[in-house]
């Protein structure tokens, strides 16, 4: 069947397989080439294809076990992320990491060691990982945490699926009193202003910043810094009254058909962002009480949102470059992009810390995200804007990747050859393939 | 009105409407028990209910066609419950069962006199008791015969039939019996078919209307999509001379 992920580009055919439960794998497995994971299908590009053979997690969604003492949740790798919050946040407990989309499986989370607005503070999703277990396509179980089968474990964290099908995997709650985030706003007039934000921002919880990525000049990098911390009972009751521990609102809008690509026009986009921005600069600096679901997941909220880029897809570009000359770097991909007038309204700048896996994205820095529409032409900028991301010493998020170059890659992942050097070394290479690690040649 | 200590028991545990029925009730507070005939399969299940919910699941072993062994399984319950939902059924396959009598056979007893019977003895200790909900999923494929499938829509009608019986019996002495009829359901039986999305449940619908029929919004026949009760209503007016010529 022909496969794409969020972004819509590329599409590929592939063959797939479905496993029922976790004991089907093996047999299911056997004997055949070319098979990566998918889950929900959420990565932008193609990371979850298959080269041949796209094998699907989506009905491997069982919870194993939870402890409310410990909050240790052993799930399978197919489980929804909105599937945890809807049965944890009403008994009072939230993931440790969340990335922008609670559509996104277990698997997929470690897959890509997904990075939330706490990086910078408590790390990845790896970070938090207490195990996984690990099918190989000969049929081999590997339980693997960090105690037992090391490398292995922090080559899947991160690792795109390339290491095998993750198929269980314990994860650690944490506590927390309700379902809202006290959430206090900077307005930053320049992207000097909006890393100190980030910057000061160290010791929060939770920090993200909306960056208008079309004003120029000495309004390049204008935005809106986001801090944010679990709000405890007596911030809500002081606030307000209500069901403390709901959990979610549905979505609010759909977009039910393919939009023209023109939707998404300079003017449009213009619009938007001066919208967001007078928004959010009236509420500046005054602390809010806000669900969770709008702020950890505010593009949930519009169902199937990725179709308002047309028919042709659309790219995810996320970069993260080190802080040492941070500022000149992205000051620069800014500018292209601005010139470019290609960018689009959803920009967003984040600070990371360390990655867990060997082939984390995290590196400590500044990651820059934004989308365009594919173009013809769009192509050629994204490239230039790679070799700034290059020169720099950044490197692509994966997750993201539709089109990077494998020059681009390899200078980005410097741990790459090792491990190449496992995929071989437990046999899955060839046998664990997608469109991603053929193109990037992994 | 609290629901904390009620008790839900679910037979046929490994199907996906009762995954997802079992699941709305644990979600709301009901302590969980669980029937299926495969024990093994059935833990995954439980486990998953048990870890979302932080309800009280146990698992039973039952089997639907051991009619004689129904008894001793009533008398080991842990408690009688405040609910019986049976979703145990099988489609099995027309053809096969047009030729092969063990097939047909199988076909009937485990979409009728199985689940019949069972609900039937439910029925009688729910009465002595005075209260107690019983949900039957029957199907659609039961309000009228069809060549494609009509030796399961046989089965369930007769399910039905059953159904509607113990209910005009028993609604006098305050036992609610519920007769669903979910339609198309998006399940491991219906993966790659091609089916309307209107008329189409995914099992989670099932489940909470399953749960919203039981807690109140009292209900004698439940389509799970509302769109089911004109069509049904549709087919069964086509008069037979037309009905006979055409191929459904």
């Amino acid at each position: 069947m022909l496969l794409e992920g969020w972004g819509r580009f590329p599409r590929h055919e592939s063959e797939m397989l479905v496993a029922s439960a976790p004991g089907e794998l093996a047999a299911l497995l056997h004997d055949r080439h070319g098979m990566i994971a998918r889950g929900n299908g959420r990565a932008y590009g193609d990371a979850a294809i298959g080269s041949r053979i796209s094998v699907s997690a989506k009905r491997l969604n069982r919870m194993k076990a939870f402890d409310p003492a410990t909050g240790v949740l052993t799930a399978e790798a197919g489980l929804l992320l909105s599937e945890i919050l809807d049965a944890f946040v009403p008994r009072g407990f939230f993931p440790p990491v969340v990335p922008g989309t609670k559509h996104v499986t277990l698997g997929g989370m470690i897959a890509s060691d997904v990075h939330g607005k706490n990086h910078h503070r408590d790390g990845g999703f790896g970070a938090l990982l207490q195990s996984l277990k690990l099918v190989l396509p000969s049929g081999e179980t590997h339980h693997c945490s960090p105690d037992e089968n090391t490398e292995l474990f922090h080559a899947t964290i991160g690792g795109m699926g390339l290491t095998g099908i993750i198929t269980e995997a314990s994860i650690k709650l944490r506590p927390i009193e309700t379902a809202f985030i006290t959430q206090k706003t900077t307005v930053a007039p320049d992207l000097a202003a909006a890393l100190a934000a980030l910057d000061a921002a160290d010791n929060v919880t939770y920090s993200v910043a909306w960056i208008d990525c079309l004003a120029g000049g000495g309004s390049l990098g204008r935005s809106l810094v986001y801090a944010g911390e679990h709000a405890s009972r007596s911030e809500m009751e002081a606030a307000r009254h209500g069901d403390m521990l709901a959990v979610s609102r549905p979505a609010r809008l759909s977009v039910p058909l393919d939009l023209p690509g023109w939707t998404l026009n300079r003017a449009s986009v213009l619009a938007f962002n001066e919208l967001y921005f007078r928004k959010g600069a009236r509420n500046g600096d005054a602390a809010a009480l806000v669900h969770y679901n709008p702020y950890f997941f505010p593009l949930d909220g519009v169902d199937r949102w990725n179709r308002i880029y047309g028919r042709r897809g659309f790219l995810q570009h996320q970069c993260v470059v080190p802080p040492d000359n941070a500022h000149a770097v992205l000051s620069e991909i800014l500018e292209r992009f601005a010139r470019s007038g290609r960018a689009s309204f959803l920009a967003v700048l984040k600070k990371l810390g360390q990655g867990q896996g060997m082939m984390s994205f995290p590196m400590p820095g500044y990651t820059l995200a934004l989308d365009v529409h594919v173009r013809d032409d769009i192509f050629t900028l994204l490239n230039e804007i790679d070799e700034v991301v290059t020169r720099a010493g950044g490197r692509l998020y994966l997750a993201k990747d539709a089109r990077q170059s494998r020059a681009t890659f390899r200078a980005g992942y410097p741990a790459l050859a090792q491990f190449q050097d496992l995929r071989r070394h437990i046999g899955v290479e060839g046998q664990i393939a997608s469109k991603l690690s053929e193109r990037l040649a992994i | 009105m609290s629901t904390a200590q009620q008790t839900l028991l679910l037979i046929g545990a490994t199907s996906d409407i009762g995954h997802a029925t079992a699941q709305a009730f644990a979600g709301a507070g009901w302590n969980v028990l669980l029937t299926a005939r495969n024990t093994e399969t059935a833990q995954r299940n439980r486990d998953d209910i048990a870890a979302r919910s932080g309800s009280e699941v146990s698992l039973l072993h039952l089997d639907i066609l051991d009619t004689s062994g129904f008894a001793t399984f009533l008398d080991g319950l842990p408690v009688l419950p405040d609910a019986v939902v049976c979703v145990v059924g099988e489609l099995g396959d027309q053809q096969q069962a047009q030729g092969d009598i063990d097939h047909a056979s199988k076909v009937i007893r485990t979409n009728f006199e199985g689940p019949a019977l069972l609900l039937g003895m439910i029925a009688e200790r729910f009465a002595q008791r005075g209260s107690g909900t019983i949900v039957g999923v029957s199907s659609v494929a039961g309000d009228r015969g069809r060549g494609s499938n009509y030796v399961y829509g046989a089965a369930k009608a007769g399910f039905s039939a059953f159904l509607s019986g113990l209910r005009n019996r028993l609604s006098p002495g305050g036992i609610n019996v519920i007769t669903v009829k979910p339609g198309f359901v998006r399940t491991r039986m219906t993966e790659g078919m091609k089916l309307p999305p209107l008329l189409t449940a995914e099992p989670g619908e099932v489940g909470a209307a399953i749960l919203g029929a039981v807690q109140g919004r009292k209900r004698d026949v439940l389509y799970v999509r509302k769109l089911w009760r004109p069509v049904m209503m549709a087919v069964r007016a086509i008069p037979e001379p037309i009905f006979k010529k055409m191929r459904l």
